[in-house]
């Protein structure tokens, strides 16, 4: 019991530890350059109280239940042999996640509102809404060819670095063809995709595969899932705005 | 308290399709349990309970005090009320470095990746130094983003040089270290940064005259994604460098 109550202790530290830059880094700014009160005092310590406090939860879920089921998961398939069944769960898990993901919707409503302001697609709310999900199948479905393509690296004993330098030289050949406005919105479409939810996972998947195929070193090839779906949005959502 | 119950309905739509997937292929198309069924249940539930008391702590102090330092910091009154002409942009430069290393070190995903690279590299990957690499690539990667909206220069040029370097440190680099770097740019911007990086890109470009949000806007997300794949594999140089002296 003592112990279960220190490593709780030590959670928490370490979750403060975490947060600590951040209220150093407003207070200087609030207090030396931008010199207003801040309203609510009490009110930001409840804040604090509850980020750290759910730092500390999410950790203690992650090693207890994320990662052992990813683990666990890969290594079953690995046994089972069925590469196809692998290759399913690794879409559906890409594809559904992100289509789900609350960061993704807002970020596609805030950039159809923009699109539709500069007068590329109609004036009309079924136009926007279009858009809106049109953009998020897509980076949806990149998600899943990326993860198809991550968990192939594993078995294939491809190099991480080889399939990210071909998908830069994809990503710095499609550039110039797409039009302007959708350059920055593309590129900044590769980073919505990795929620604290989906990177956990797909990690453990990784590093799972790694681990439980002969000859893999988790380090070296468990990694670089996370790196192939950030990069492989950016080529559809420009392929996308070419085609436009 | 409808706040609250928003988060945590959020929150539940963006974990149900990844447990609902890992539960489907588990049960159904392998039809085995797990080791230890309640253990991965209070995990899950855990994360979701973590998730949401991390975001509603931050929508209620993080968010709008970070949101509103942006927009005061780029306000055009804030912005012309300095005497020096160099000086002009400074706190803007200076906050873009900070925030983007204070609020990389507390965010989830890169925890959750730092914690898994120094299980799977027997401890010769630290959490922190690595955590702390990622955040000063983030630092830099924003303060260059900031720069390219201020003088409108275009994001190709940026990322061709970026991308030759990194491909250029692949070769310098230990092989095993390499998709580790690489993750780690992918994961930096997630639900701490984003909002507030967000913030500080639309208000540069609405107060800074002729610039255009779809053009200038977006982009600054990938800059800080960009920049922590070098940090890292510039971070593995150093290791080495001190390793080779010290022997």
């Amino acid at each position: 019991m003592a112990r279960t109550g220190r490593k709780i202790l030590q959670s928490i530290i370490e979750s403060i530890k975490d947060l600590l830059p951040i209220i150093i880094v407003v207070g200087f700014f609030q207090i030396f350059v931008i010199q207003k009160p801040l309203d609510d005092l009490l009110l930001i310590l409840e804040g604090l109280l509850l980020i750290i406090l759910g730092l500390t939860f999410f950790v203690f879920g992650l090693k207890i239940g994320f990662f052992p089921a990813g683990e666990n998961l890969a290594y079953n398939f690995v046994e089972r042999a069925s590469l196809s069944w692998l290759l399913i769960f690794g879409f559906a898990l890409g594809f559904g996640v992100t289509i789900a993901e609350p960061d993704l919707i807002v970020i596609s409503a805030e950039v159809a509102k923009a699109i539709q302001e500069s007068q590329i697609i109609d004036s009309t709310d079924e136009a926007r809404k279009s858009f809106q999900n049109m953009f998020r199948s897509i980076i949806a479905f990149c998600v899943g060819i990326s993860v198809i393509l991550g968990v192939l690296k594993i078995l294939k004993n491809w190099s991480t670095h080889s399939i990210i330098i071909i998908l830069y030289l994809l990503v710095i050949l499609l550039t110039p063809l797409a039009p302007e406005y959708i350059i920055g919105i593309a590129y900044d479409s590769g980073g919505v995709t990795t929620s604290a939810i989906t990177v956990p996972l797909i990690v453990a998947i990784g590093v799972g595969l790694a681990s439980s195929i002969r000859g893999r070193n988790p380090l070296v090839d468990g990694f670089g899932l996370i790196a192939i779906a950030s990069v492989v949005p950016i080529i559809g959502i420009l392929i996308f705005g070419i085609f436009l | 308290m409808s706040e609250i119950i928003k988060i945590a309905h959020d929150m539940l739509i963006s974990i149900a399709p990844v447990v609902g997937i890992i539960f489907f292929f588990q049960f159904v198309i392998l039809k085995k349990s797990f080791p230890d069924n309640k253990k991965i249940f209070i995990g899950i539930v855990s994360v979701w309970i973590g998730l949401t008391l991390f975001v509603i702590g931050l929508e209620q102090t993080l968010f709008p005090i970070g949101k509103l330092m942006a927009y005061e910091l780029t306000s055009k009154e804030f912005i012309s009320s300095h005497v020096f002409p160099w000086s002009e942009y400074f706190w803007i430069y200076l906050f873009a470095i900070l925030i983007g290393i204070s609020t990389t070190l507390a965010e989830p995903s890169l925890l959750a990746v730092s914690i898994k690279a120094e299980e799977s590299s027997g401890g010769f990957v630290k959490s922190w130094p690595l955590r702390i690499a990622v955040a000063i690539g983030v630092g830099l990667g924003l303060l260059v983003g900031v720069i390219r909206i201020i003088y409108g220069l275009p994001i190709l040029y940026f990322f061709v040089t970026g991308y030759l370097i990194i491909i250029i440190l692949v070769y310098l680099s230990p092989k095993e270290i390499i998709p580790l770097a690489f993750d780690s740019g992918g994961v930096t911007t997630s639900t701490v940064t984003v909002p507030l990086i967000a913030a500080l890109g639309i208000g540069l470009s609405y107060s800074i005259d002729g610039k255009d949000i779809l053009v200038d806007g977006f982009g600054l997300i990938a800059f800080a994604s960009l920049f922590p794949i070098i940090a890292v594999m510039g971070y593995i140089q150093i290791v080495k460098i001190i390793n080779k002296i010290s022997k």
